[in-house]
């Protein structure tokens, strides 16, 4: 396995260095450091030009510019932005974090909704609920994202915004909503006709419901989760995981997750008086929550039996939604307080920016501005990307359906849960790994796009500014470190596929 | 995340039937009836170019014998795909309009604005364009029907021009891109080793870069050839005018990666295929058994790949001209209309909604062609009846057994 891993990085180096060297040489012709001074009428033109020549050694040819370049590079000094002359290490210290956790939130909600859209879809094939998806996601992959990004912005966010600031309920709105739901849950439960009239019609009046709970209680303007919200919603959530990867007949694996959730439930009051008093931060965050998940084990260690393992995931996954739970619980008591700052006033749904400047809060309030800020373009990326897992996924689980140890696995009366799951997801999960890298390189691209209409001083809007202002040094940075988050990508996904599927040695 | 989600999962008795596609209607188990010929049980298809799978390999029935060209047998199938005729009418349409509208080249078209120029704006620049039934009572077209910009310009002349450049960019881009992408993979597939590896490592150098980040520095490189040429104004001007062709051209030296890894994969497959050895053996030369006996079996994959490439270049040509690296003046592109007017939006949304419109019209229409043919060209396709088509059929076939069992009984 090291020899493979050192081969794969090794090969990762040197395409990243011959990438770099060619880019470098197409910026040379794309770019024109001296586009201003050329057409400049001062007296002192040439004497201008001499010192940029001087400052960006344009003297040299590009070819030795480039290992001069490649030099300062390995030992930290990224170059210069030259038209502020500041170094590109401090311009691009806020810009790397943001770019990074907009990718990464636009890639793990898209993979999950995804995925489980495409293998609902999968298993519905050729019903209209199918064609329905198929549709839908053919639109989305044609959509061109700066136009969703315009719209998501004038609608969603301004919308909203006035909806918080004088709720007047838009009822034809919600109940086009309920319908909507009505007939996806209709579509996705399937079967005969009676049971989906029966599941269209709880489904309508459930979101209905929700609806009118949340928008006539002013649970809206003002959202909470409160230690009863957690405890209702974690232990849903025990139940529904149970259900699909141990099976109600588990009792074991149903018991250990009640307990992790009530549990988790139970904690939540201990936990305000320890957010109440200590100051807290990411770190203590992950502390947390990895303590959480270790309880989570040892209660599924202890309730396990025979089958350890899967109560285990089970109390994990289960764990660590609640902790998820506690944690968007606290962040969303800061809502009222939030929405009073001066910055804010009211309109909490941020559409420039990825974070409102001069606004002191605490962490809890911190984390909720982020999330204001970082919503809109992750649905924005989420839309474009979402397609693709949707189709893949599709197809993928089809393949797998057709395959002749399904057929064998329903002939010897397994029941349709473990033929799904067990048999048919887990193999219809493994070319995942070959696309997510492919989508991650995407999205990175899409991020260009979506930090230019957002308003975020991310990199990809570094790399169009640098880009349009002819700086090279920047732009070298932005590929150096787009192509070396591909590499890794695509590193990851190698050594996924090679522990994964046993078909593949590594060492071959 | 509600526990209703994993509702789907659950074991009910009926959810088999649906995770199962049904068979199609020859597959089930029919009791053999002598004298029931079957035509009424299912209908018969009346294409016979329908059930013919194969170029006559494993032919089992009489009518498949035939012999059609793999040609009608993905033209019949394509023709069925309803998504994929709906996207070829559309397109049509949107090529006819901005065609017969604008004009092509030095020809002129119909409309009444040919030069766009600036003028006055009339009544706010909103659009005259009514149609029954959304929000005007009869249909009328009016002076702007797509309304006019902020200097008084007839703003579908622009949104027509704009298409034109989005076609004639999907265009030229698919076509570059299907020669590098073909070229390559099957190189690389048909003679493997050193070839191989050395054009494979050279797709993962290019595919390590978002399309976006390496069609923005190819743009600004259009951008700038003429002063990197040393151009005069003459060149300059000509070259400005054939900036959607140069910039096609420039983007397809970047998006043929996808098709390469695709046409390599099945070149491997097809060497390893009897009539490829069959040919060597008889003494074709190399160029030959590429584009005599296996470009011909790799037709597929290239159509395919190279439609859906064609749609990602429409998208990929808008976004940037939006944030301008692509297409700059004189030219007009769908994506520079919106980046031009995106300010607009809460006063004037019509000169953001029409280009959008057509972006999307153009990019959905070329990916549900290439759906209708990936389905067509795919040979383990099979026209699976609708579960109404199903209930349909048993209930005749029902019908006419009783009706048998009724004259025998009565024979009897």
């Amino acid at each position: 396995m090291a020899r493979f891993i050192a081969r794969r990085l090794a090969l990762a180096l040197v395409t990243l260095f011959i990438l770099s060297f060619l880019m470098y040489g197409l910026l040379e012709f794309a770019l024109d450091p001296l586009v201003d001074l050329r057409e400049n009428p001062a007296p002192n033109r040439e004497q201008l030009i001499a010192n940029r020549v001087r400052l960006l050694n344009l003297d040299v040819p590009w070819y030795q510019r480039y290992f001069l370049w490649l030099g300062n590079f390995l030992q930290g000094d990224f170059g210069i932005g030259w038209r502020t002359m500041q170094p590109v290490g401090s311009m691009v210290r806020g810009a790397i974090a943001t770019s990074i956790q907009l990718v990464f939130a636009a890639t793990i909600i898209s993979i999950l909704l995804g995925v489980t859209i495409g293998l609902v879809s999968a298993l519905r094939q050729y019903t209209t609920f199918d064609y329905a998806i198929t549709f839908v996601s053919f639109l989305l992959y044609s959509l061109p994202i700066f136009w969703v990004a315009v719209l998501l912005k004038q609608f969603l966010a301004i919308s909203a915004n006035d909806y918080l600031q004088n709720p007047t309920i838009n009822w034809p709105l919600v109940i086009t909503l309920s319908l909507v739901s009505g007939l996806f849950w209709a579509g996705a439960l399937g079967g005969r006709r009676e049971k989906k009239i029966k599941v269209f019609l709880t489904a309508l009046v459930v979101t209905l419901a929700v609806f009118m709970v949340t928008l006539m209680t002013g649970w809206v303007e003002n959202p909470s989760i409160g230690i009863i919200g957690v405890g209702v919603l974690s232990i849903a959530f025990a139940l529904g995981v149970t259900a699909i990867f141990a099976g109600m007949n588990n009792k074991r694996a149903l018991y250990s997750a009640l307990t992790t959730a009530v549990l988790g439930t139970i904690v939540w009051w201990p936990l305000q008086w320890l957010f109440h008093y200590w100051q807290m931060s990411w770190p203590w965050m992950l502390g947390l929550l990895a303590i959480a998940l270790a309880v989570a084990a040892v209660i599924g260690w202890l309730f396990g039996g025979p089958d350890r393992n899967i109560s285990i995931r089970g109390t994990m996954l289960a764990a660590l939604f609640t902790s998820v739970l506690i944690f968007v619980d606290r962040v969303l008591q800061t809502w009222g307080p939030y929405n009073d700052t001066p910055q804010i006033r009211g309109r909490p749904l941020a559409t420039i920016g990825a974070a409102t400047p001069g606004l002191h809060g605490d962490f809890w309030m911190q984390q909720l501005d982020r999330a204001t800020h970082i919503m809109l373009p992750t649905l924005a990326l989420v839309m474009i990307s979402f397609a693709t897992y949707v189709r893949y996924q599709r197809g993928a689980m089809l393949e797998v359906l057709n395959q002749d140890y399904i057929r064998t696995a329903r002939a010897k009366g397994l029941s349709e849960r473990v033929v799904i799951v067990r048999h048919a997801l887990r193999n219809a999960l493994m070319p995942l790994a070959s696309i997510v890298p492919v989508d991650f390189i995407t999205l990175i691209g899409g991020a260009v796009i979506t930090e230019t209409i957002f308003g975020w001083a991310g990199m990809g809007r570094l790399f169009l500014t640098s880009l349009g202002g002819q700086e090279v040094d920047p732009v070298m940075f932005y590929i150096i470190l787009t192509g070396g988050l591909a590499m890794i990508a695509n590193l990851v996904a190698d050594f996924l596929y090679a522990v994964i599927d046993p078909r593949i040695r590594v060492n071959a | 995340m509600s526990n209703d989600n994993y509702e789907n999962i659950s074991d009910d008795a009926d959810r088999i039937e649906e995770a199962v596609p049904d068979a199609p209607a020859h597959d089930t188990e029919i009791p053999v009836d002598t004298n029931d010929g079957g035509e009424l049980a299912v209908e018969r298809p009346t294409d016979e170019a329908d059930e013919a799978y194969g170029r006559g390999e494993g032919v089992g029935e009489g009518q498949e014998v035939l012999g059609l060209s793999q040609g009608q047998i993905v033209w019949s199938r394509f023709i069925r795909h309803r998504g994929a005729i709906f996207g070829l009418i559309t397109i049509t349409c949107v090529l006819l309009l901005s065609l017969l509208s604008m004009g092509i080249g030095p020809i002129d078209g119909l409309w009444r604005v040919q030069e766009i120029s600036s003028g006055d704006v009339i009544n706010g620049g909103r659009p005259t364009l009514s149609l029954p039934g959304i929000g005007g009572s009869e249909f009328a077209i009016g002076l702007n029907p797509f309304g006019q910009d902020s200097l008084g310009r007839d703003y579908f002349a622009q949104v027509m021009k704009g298409v034109q450049t989005s076609l004639l960019v999907a265009a030229i881009l698919g076509a570059v891109a299907i020669t590098i992408g073909v070229t390559v993979g099957s190189l690389a597939g048909f003679y493997r080793g050193k070839v191989d590896m050395a054009l494979m490592r050279f797709t993962d150098l290019i595919i390590t870069l978002p399309v976006i980040v390496l069609g923005a520095v190819l743009g600004a490189l259009v951008g700038r050839l003429p002063f990197r040429l040393g151009a005069g104004p003459e060149l300059t001007a000509a070259i400005r005018d054939q900036m959607p062709v140069l910039l096609a051209v420039a983007l397809g030296l970047v998006l043929w990666t996808g098709l390469a890894r695709l046409v390599r994969s099945e070149f491997l497959t097809l060497r390893e295929r009897e009539f490829v050895d069959s040919a060597r053996v008889a003494g074709a030369s190399d160029w030959r058994i590429i584009t005599k006996h296996m470009l011909p079996n790799a037709i597929g994959v290239i159509v395919v790949n190279g439609t859906l490439l064609m749609s990602a270049a429409v998208t990929l040509e808008a976004a940037l001209s939006f944030v301008g690296f692509g297409i700059a003046e004189p030219k007009i592109s769908l994506g520079r209309l919106i980046s031009e007017n995106q300010g607009a939006f809460s006063t004037r949304p019509w000169l953001f909604w029409w280009p959008g419109l057509f972006i999307i019209l153009i990019a959905l229409s070329i990916n549900f062609i290439g759906d209708g043919l990936r389905d067509a060209f795919d040979p383990r396709t099979k026209k699976i009846p609708s579960a109404r088509a199903m209930a349909k059929a048993e209930k005749q076939l029902a019908a006419s057994r009783a009706e048998y069992q009724r004259s025998k009984e009565e024979a009897r």
